[in-house]
């Protein structure tokens, strides 16, 4: 009898977390149906309901191209600097003990915290007219807002925390004591971040940037404070899309916004292809 | 000397994990750094090394100051207590990194990476990752990487620690032919006594930072200096009161023992006594089989003592035996010697 009762038990049990599994997996499924998949379908029916010639107007529009330029020019080299910075900073935060390291950790994580467009107006109240490093600046004839090398500063801070939040975890994983061993046998630094650090924190770097990449190039509020909006000059292509969207001018807004949302897939797939090699150097 | 530390002082915080610590080392010896865990062995030996800079205090290698000279540049083998093997290499780029650091020619690395892994035995694994091999052959890797170099010290951080215990009693003898056949200064670290009397020619005990004791393995076992090792050492057991046993009455108040198994004998009561008046009169408590041997529990005048027999001498739980005790370590806070009975002595003295 009282086995019976336990099977029944079991059975509810059972059947109670299957439940549970069924309803969870619903939730994500409608959550990311009605947030994601539905806005993206939207973006392109939208760009393309005045027919593939208003679409391909749009996007060989003269701005629209200087725009792409731009965000590619943005993002390459906000890229490149941010590995460079995240590999010493997630560098120096593993491998050494020193004071403070809590604070620089910290420190690291602020563009996360802070609105960009606060990022945006800081840069502004800095190297603007107002700022303090103007007549410095104006002194040698450099010009960062309202011009390029504030879009890309603008970026650059965004963006600064994702490569080194991806190594500092792997590389505290690893220790120190491949290091010290390569050391110890007389090599240079460069040599031991070649041959040891970097063949194991290769995907990573590889992932973080990927995810430096995807942020950088829809960042949005630091570089509209910063950029004036000058089209053809200073304008990215999520500022674009914004200028082409409050003039009413919706087909060539989702026509742009288009562009976005397909290098955003490519990434998407770059992302998983890493993803997935790493996985399978683990198991190798 | 060929190693020597000088006045080492060494602190991690409010940790002072080396206090004055001085000693020497001859070549061609193999030493064992024996104590506890956070005994500062293990620091000790990351200094000589150059991972860790002493606070104050001199270090020499081959009569040569080298608190300023990096690790790299003082010569060097290091085996790093899990290997730390290269794990993106191969067993060959692993063992040719030291040699390929210093630009050796390609058939030089080739001939000497080839000879190493023959010598630790594991050819035709060259291209293997180390995670494709066993714990004792990555440790064998390990002591072919640190080789390599032709270093003119090799030191090994717990080099035995991470394999399990059957392979771990056959590597120890590995190691200790293949120092001996290469002929290096070496210095170990461990915190198994067992294994630092048997690989060492020299066993250096540490507590607390300081240095105890440093002598041959028997040295050390049969007079130990200060009460730290007496208790250590061996499979110890210390008496509060042992002025109540026969022939120790001469020990002084505040003075405690220790007593080790092999300084106990027990006779069943109807043999001949060779020491009648030493003996004392002990119930068994206790009797366990420990494969090649008993553990036996004897209490004697209300003292709890531990002792072995072999197995052929079968006793009972609560059977009377004769139980005889030739000596003990006597210790106070400062000192520790060794105490024969004198019960024994004194028949001894009659027979002569």
């Amino acid at each position: 009898m009282s086995q019976t009762n336990k099977a029944i038990q079991q059975k509810s049990t059972n059947s109670n977390a299957k439940g549970v599994k069924v309803l969870l997996i619903s939730l994500g499924v409608i959550f990311i149906f009605i947030m994601l998949v539905i806005p993206m379908i939207a973006v392109i029916t939208y760009a393309f309901q005045d027919g593939l010639k208003a679409y391909q107007e749009a996007i060989f529009d003269p701005y629209t191209i200087k725009a792409l330029q731009l965000t590619l020019l943005a993002t390459v080299t906000a890229v490149a600097i941010n590995t460079v910075f995240g590999l010493f900073a997630a560098w120096t935060i593993t491998k050494f003990k020193f004071r403070g390291k809590q604070l620089l950790t910290t420190l690291i994580d602020i563009p996360f915290a802070i609105s960009p467009v606060i990022a945006g107006l800081v840069l502004v109240l800095t190297f603007g007219k107002i700022g303090w490093a103007y007549d410095f600046l104006n002194a040698y004839d450099i010009k960062i807002v309202f011009a390029v090398p504030g879009i890309i500063l603008a970026t650059v801070f965004v963006t600064f925390p994702f490569i080194s939040r991806e190594l500092i975890p792997v590389l505290s994983a690893q220790g120190t004591d491949e290091e010290e061993a390569a050391a110890l046998m007389g090599a240079g630094g460069f040599n031991i971040f070649r041959k040891v650090t970097l063949p194991h924190i290769k995907w990573a770097l590889l992932y973080g940037i990927v995810l430096c990449t995807a942020r950088a190039m829809g960042e949005f509020g630091a570089v509209s404070v910063i950029s004036g909006h000058l089209r053809g000059k200073t304008n990215t292509l999520p500022l674009h899309v914004e200028i082409l969207y409050n003039d009413f001018q919706l087909t060539s807004a989702f026509a742009v916004a288009s562009i976005l949302v397909i290098l955003a897939v490519i990434i998407l797939i770059l992302r998983n292809l890493i993803e997935y090699k790493a996985k399978k150097a683990g198991e190798k | 000397m060929y190693v020597e530390l000088k006045n080492i002082d060494k602190s991690f915080g409010s940790f002072q994990a080396s206090n004055d610590v001085n000693f020497g080392i001859e070549q061609g010896k193999l030493i064992g750094l024996l104590g506890p865990s956070g005994s500062g062995k293990t620091t000790i030996l990351r200094m000589i090394a150059g991972l860790e800079t002493p606070d104050s205090g001199d270090i020499y290698i081959n009569g040569v100051r080298v608190n300023d000279i990096p690790a790299g540049k003082r010569g060097i083998g290091f085996v790093f207590q899990n290997y730390a093997l290269f794990r993106y290499m191969s067993v060959f780029d692993n063992i040719a990194y030291g040699l390929e650091v210093q630009k050796k020619s390609k058939e030089e690395i080739k001939d000497r990476v080839s000879e190493l892994i023959k010598l630790i035995g594991l050819e035709g694994m060259e291209k293997r990752k180390p995670n494709q091999l066993s714990g004792g052959q990555r440790q064998r890797v390990a002591f072919a990487r640190a080789l390599a170099p032709n270093p003119q010290l090799l030191l090994l951080d717990e080099p035995f620690a991470a394999i399990d215990a059957k392979v771990r009693q056959e590597l120890r003898s590995w190691l200790k032919d293949m120092i001996y056949k290469i002929g290096v200064t070496s210095i170990f670290v461990t915190h198994d006594q067992d294994e630092a009397i048997e690989v060492a020619d020299e066993i250096i005990i540490t507590n607390h930072g300081r240095v105890e004791q440093k002598g041959s393995p028997l040295e050390i076992y049969k007079h130990p200096e200060t009460p730290f090792v007496a208790q250590f050492i061996g499979q110890s057991t210390i008496l509060e009161d042992c002025t109540r046993l026969n022939g120790f009455a001469e020990v002084k108040p505040g003075e405690k023992a220790v007593i080790r198994p092999e300084f106990i004998n027990i006779t069943r009561k109807d043999e001949v006594q060779k020491y009648i008046s030493a003996v004392e009169e002990g119930t068994i408590e206790a009797i366990a089989y420990r494969g090649s041997y008993f553990e036996i529990k004897v209490r004697v005048k209300g003292i709890l003592l531990t002792t072995t027999a072999v197995l052929e001498d079968v006793y009972e739980i609560g059977e009377k035996v004769g139980v005889l005790i030739y000596r003990l370590y006597i210790f106070d806070e400062d000192n520790a010697y060794l105490l024969e009975n004198k019960a024994m002595v004194d028949i001894n003295s009659v027979f002569i």
